[in-house]
């Protein structure tokens, strides 16, 4: 599946489908989704060659469940070939509407006893049907690694021992959470990487808007779910615009507004203004309506920054972040001067400590100041503890340029 | 998260002497640490490279202005134990893993089985930035 044609694209919708079937009918979540993932890959050698079966996805599962009964009549074990047989005739294969598939996987693989850097890979694989070589690609790591990394998530979930249905109508908000954050940390990650040096890196925004919309076709009327979606559509659509021809960073006031994509925009407040008419506020809505002022602003001045500030302190107070803390203190200084952003910095030194970010805002809030001498000592300050190479240009450029030329 | 674990021919925290003056087994016991310790990392999920580097006798220093030829130092270099031996490269969930691994790669064992406890510099990779810039 490393072609971006019509065959991968089948395949990664019929993916989540074809493993939650295989796992209905043999059990054993671990077996069955290495089973699918090499059905998978027989799939995407052989379509594009000798043509698209007629039900590919009863072709997936077909193939899957071989794979599996080829592997445990190699198994020698009796008493697990035992337990197998058993467990074949215990298990109903009912038909399943597609979302509830793709909701049971998602929530199995973001189960909380999974750490994100478990739960990401797993998810991306057996859920969005992308390859261990492409997931690794995406991340970065060697195959062999990202390979270990989502059989120690599956040896984990085998622990746990769970049935693979959906939890209770109103039981499963715990774990919806954690779906979210995990759809959330994908789009994260690819969002950060999307420019620049690293164009072959598959596209995990993209990715996680996919199956975003699939949770939201299972769950059209949770609005937080809707929220998320809504938030990735709203932030993506300003990708195009992030990136200065070098690669370099273009920070948001300095963007050009004409290249922010307006389809995605329109869409994302769509889904916004839904989910909001729900009145179950959260999280992901509020960041939402914060990413959808900004959107819809024509200028960063003529931003409606009284608006984004009341905004943070509701998100504040929800989710007690103090990164939030930190950009509540940009839109203060952004509604009501400088010195009223400078004032809330002040009390996040202690939750803070050496953040970088705490350095960068409050180099830019000084310099807003007239303070250009603190102003360059807080951007040098924020350079040295960056992690991020396009930050640390970023920021070295601003802290060059105001010594430079002193406003 | 990402980082680097380097480590170089300097001095160590124990008296430990050259390679080339221990029992061969000693020398086999830490070839096999090395090996055993990147298996884990890679069955871990955490192993993004990991490479020894040839001797300090093959290092050379390159000095160009990019006009002129450039000027080129072979060695011997009086301060070799600076130059760089080796290094990991990790993908770990938090900063305290990446310092248990460095903790791990210390405690090598070296001659007569003594760890060799050897500094090892932890640095963390540059990444993409932050999406919320």
């Amino acid at each position: 599946m490393t072609g971006h044609g019509g065959t991968a694209d089948l395949l990664r919708g019929l993916a989540p489908r074809a493993l939650a079937a295989v796992v209905r009918r043999y059990g054993h979540f671990a077996d069955a989704e290495d089973a699918v993932q090499e059905a998978l890959l027989a799939a995407a050698t052989t379509w594009p060659a000798d043509g698209t079966p007629d039900n590919p996805l009863a072709w997936l599962i077909r193939v899957a469940s071989r794979k599996m009964a080829d592997q445990y009549r190699s198994d020698e074990a009796r008493r697990r070939r035992e337990e197998i047989a058993a467990s074949w005739s215990l298990i109903p294969h009912e038909p399943v509407p597609a979302y509830d598939d793709t909701l049971t996987l998602m929530l199995m693989c973001c189960h909380p006893a999974l750490s994100p850097g478990a739960a990401i890979p797993l998810t991306l694989r057996a859920v969005g049907g992308l390859t261990t070589r492409e997931i690794a690609a995406a991340f970065l790591v060697p195959e062999a690694t990202m390979a270990q990394r989502i059989s120690r998530a599956k040896a984990r979930l085998k622990g746990l021992d769970e049935p693979f249905t959906l939890p209770p109508p109103g039981g499963g908000g715990e774990r919806l959470r954690s779906v979210l954050h995990v759809l959330y940390l994908i789009f994260n990650e690819g969002y950060a990487a999307s420019d620049g040096p690293d164009l072959a890196r598959t596209d995990l925004s993209g990715e996680a808007v996919r199956l975003a919309r699939g949770l939201h076709a299972a769950l059209p009327r949770d609005a937080e779910v809707t929220g998320l979606l809504a938030l990735m559509l709203l932030t993506d659509a300003r990708r195009p615009a992030r990136t200065g021809p070098g690669g370099e960073l273009v920070p948001l006031k300095d963007q050009d507004r004409a290249r922010w994509d307006r389809q995605l925009i329109t869409e994302g407040l769509n889904l916004l203004t839904g989910a909001l008419r729900q009145s179950q506020p959260g999280e992901y809505q509020l960041q939402a309506s914060i990413a959808a002022l900004h959107d819809q602003a024509t200028s960063h001045a003529g931003t409606d920054w009284a608006r984004i500030l009341a905004l943070y302190d509701r998100l504040e107070r929800l989710t007690g972040n103090p990164m939030v803390a930190l950009n509540r203190a940009v839109a203060a200084a952004m509604a009501d001067g400088p010195g009223a952003g400078l004032a809330l910095l002040d009390g996040l030194d202690d939750q803070l400590g050496d953040h970088h970010r705490l350095h960068s805002v409050r180099a830019h809030l000084l310099a807003q100041a007239g303070d250009t001498g603190g102003a360059i000592a807080e951007f040098e300050a924020a350079a040295a503890r960056t992690t991020n190479l396009r930050e640390r240009d970023y920021l070295v450029t601003q802290a060059a340029r105001l010594a430079a030329d002193p406003p | 998260m990402r980082y680097m674990l380097l480590q170089n021919y300097g001095a160590t925290e124990s008296d430990c002497p050259p390679m080339t003056q221990w029992a061969p087994a000693d020398i086999k016991a830490h070839i096999e640490f090395q090996q055993a310790l990147n298996a884990e990392l890679l069955e871990r999920g955490e192993l993004v490279d990991a490479q020894g580097l040839a001797g300090p006798e093959q290092a050379k220093f390159v000095v160009s202005d990019g006009v002129s030829a450039p000027v080129i130092t072979d060695g011997p270099f009086p301060e070799a134990k600076e130059l760089l031996a080796g290094y990991r490269i990790v993908d770990v969930e938090s900063a305290e893993r990446a310092v248990a691994i460095a903790a791990a790669v210390s405690a090598a064992p070296g001659a007569n089985g003594v760890p060799i406890r050897q500094p090892i510099e932890v640095r963390a990779v540059m990444s993409a930035p932050d999406p919320e810039v």
